[in-house]
């Protein structure tokens, strides 16, 4: 008898909580369009390099701030710039600067866009600690990476062959260290990773191969490096300066792989939640956010 | 009356019954066509030198799948020299050889082995197998085809083992019996006797224990680097290799839906679909043959 009077109950209170889930979800989804509700609601897209950033951002801050609602979406930073001019969206996330022709546009829409730089990304190259070579210019990693340089003994260091480990394909940092190391920044330039290169499926892959094995070099996030590897000093040319990834060095502007990363809005005088979520953005609680997902912190507040 | 209750729930049984048996053809169809629906437009999308090709970089264009279906062929043809031994040796032990409190231990560690996750065995394998084969055999890197055959390896071998012991223990006694009255030893029994007459089931298991293997993801993900490289020298076991499904697995996650690298994934699907067809009709074709020459030389 008690059996039976539970599993009724039991069903009828998981019956309400879903419809409590459904309800709120379908308000949510309801809430869409960027100018209808601008005081509750933000629209957010873009870059796909920042888009775990920004998801982890609007959950901690919706979180704190349960009157808010911010939808998240990547699909890259062409895509988010586009939308913000289109007005779908009130914030647009790019890894990179805004261009000319985008902001023509935006003056042609009726507004000049406001930019902020939230955080930025910087690569650490690594390699074994027992690994002699303390620094070298991007021409040489990229001669790695693409199989012309395959002893250490050619840069310098014991004689070992040279084990290339990189991230996946349909990662950000992969994509970004193709452009500005492999193909030093050239957009004419279609030189790819040799297909020796060992594609591995996580950060912590790379870095525990690295922190084994004295012929593997790689490169990660800066935030995801660990003290078992050893950092190198990058230079730009061949008599330097060689400078170290650092969140100083980094910030300064002086680390040759590092970029930052940006948000833009619709307006340079952002008002209500739009405000409150970009001072947010600069706080401490959200900028300890960035550096837990490998990301360089910004300095205080602009 | 009850005997129109029988019948009324003999039929219901016999519905459900067919209904489950038509419904795995079924599936296996839907798999199939969704499989080609989704696969075959890379052959419009990418032109087949390309699709041929030996490069594989997805996100410049570069849609060689050779590296790949080599790749895959290398770690599962050294997975099968691994395991088919060792698994058939393990089986013929339980069965004919070891005293049954030793069988008694052996058969539950087997099928606990058969149930360990493979993200298991990969874990150990980037922890303890990549840095020792490194310095065991001198390579450049420990992240193989040979440490990736040596895991599905031990992930085909419970397969192989539980299933060939079967097969072994379906051999009558009498044979046994009747080898051993002629004078045979224990090996020569086991050798000329038991082993021919529980062929077809051993091939089975094999067949099985391959075809494991060759679907096998995540722990050749984690221990065989992953990079496409085409196999040309002697050494290539021993230098790193990307398979088929390590490649579907990483990269489905991220592809745009409908793209060229999207139905070039599920073209690599199908042709792992079609290698283990091969491996399957290879194996049920050689088994009847087998068994026609068993029944032959024991009748």
């Amino acid at each position: 008898m008690k059996k039976h009077a539970i599993i009724p109950f039991v069903t009828k209170r998981l019956l309400i909580f879903l419809l409590i889930g459904l309800l709120l979800s379908g308000c949510r989804g309801d809430s869409g369009g960027a100018s209808q509700t601008p005081a509750v609601s933000l629209q957010n897209k873009g870059s796909d390099t920042m888009v775990n950033l920004a998801l982890a951002w609007a959950e901690r801050y919706q979180a704190e701030h349960p009157e808010a609602s911010i939808s998240v979406t990547g699909g890259g930073s062409g895509t988010g710039l586009s939308a913000l001019l289109n007005g779908t969206v009130d914030i647009a996330n790019a890894s990179r600067a805004i261009k000319a022709e985008e902001l023509e546009q935006a003056g042609a829409a009726g507004f000049t866009p406001g930019e902020y730089v939230v955080a930025r990304d910087a690569i650490a190259v690594i390699v074994n600690p027992e690994n002699p070579i303390q620094e070298l210019t991007l021409a040489q990693i990229s001669a790695i990476y693409r199989c012309e340089i395959n002893n250490w003994r050619q840069l310098g260091g014991d004689d070992r062959p040279i084990v290339r480990l990189s991230r996946e394909t349909n990662s950000g940092t992969h994509v970004y260290f193709l452009e500005e190391v492999i193909r030093l920044g050239d957009k004419d330039n279609t030189d790819i990773f040799c297909a020796e290169t060992l594609l591995m499926p996580s950060s912590e892959g790379i870095i525990a191969e690295v922190a084994d094995n004295p012929n593997a070099i790689g490169y990660d996030g800066l935030g995801y490096v660990t003290a078992d590897v050893k950092m190198l000093a990058i230079g730009t040319t061949p008599t330097g300066p060689y400078i170290l990834p650092s969140v100083a060095n980094v910030n300064a502007g002086s680390y040759p792989i590092a970029r930052d990363l940006y948000m833009y809005t619709r307006t340079t005088t952002p008002t209500g939640l739009l405000q409150a979520y970009l001072d947010w953005i600069f706080s401490a609680e959200a900028q300890a956010i960035v550096a837990e997902l490998g990301f360089v912190p910004v300095e205080a507040a602009p | 009356m009850p005997g129109g209750r029988t019948r009324r729930s003999e039929f219901a049984i016999t519905f459900f019954i067919k209904v489950a048996g038509y419904s795995s053809i079924l599936l296996v169809t839907a798999i199939f066509i969704f499989l080609m629906k989704e696969g075959l437009p890379a052959l419009g999308d990418v032109d087949l030198k390309t699709l041929f090709g030996s490069r594989w970089y997805p996100i410049e264009g570069y849609f060689g799948i050779w590296p790949l279906i080599t790749g895959s062929l290398l770690v599962t043809v050294g997975a099968a020299l691994v395991a088919i031994p060792l698994g058939v040796g393990t089986a013929v032990y339980i069965s004919e050889v070891a005293p049954g409190w030793i069988k008694e231990i052996l058969k539950p560690l087997i099928e606990i082995l058969a149930g360990l996750p493979s993200v298991v065995l990969g874990f150990l394998g980037i922890t303890v197998a990549v840095p020792q084969l490194r310095l065991l055999l001198n390579l450049p890197t420990g992240l193989t085809a040979f440490t990736g055959a040596v895991m599905l390896g031990l992930i085909s071998i419970p397969t192989i083992v539980s299933i060939g012991e079967d097969a072994l223990n379906t051999v009558p006694q009498s044979y046994r019996q009747a080898a051993l009255a002629l004078g045979a030893t224990r090996w020569q029994t086991i050798w000329g006797v038991t082993v021919p007459a529980a062929r077809s089931g051993i091939l089975t298991a094999i067949m099985l224990g391959i075809g494991r293997a060759l679907g096998e993801t995540m722990a050749v993900m984690m221990v065989t680097g992953n990079a496409p490289v085409l196999p040309d020298k002697w050494n290539a076991l021993f230098l790193p290799v990307r398979t088929m499904t390590a490649t579907i697995a990483s990269e489905m996650g991220e592809v745009a839906t409908g793209s060229a690298h999207y139905h070039v994934l599920f073209f690599i699907g199908i042709v792992l679909f079609l290698l283990s067809l091969v491996v399957n009709i290879f194996a049920s074709f050689v088994s009847s043959k087998q068994r026609k020459r068993a029944e032959r030389v024991l009748s």
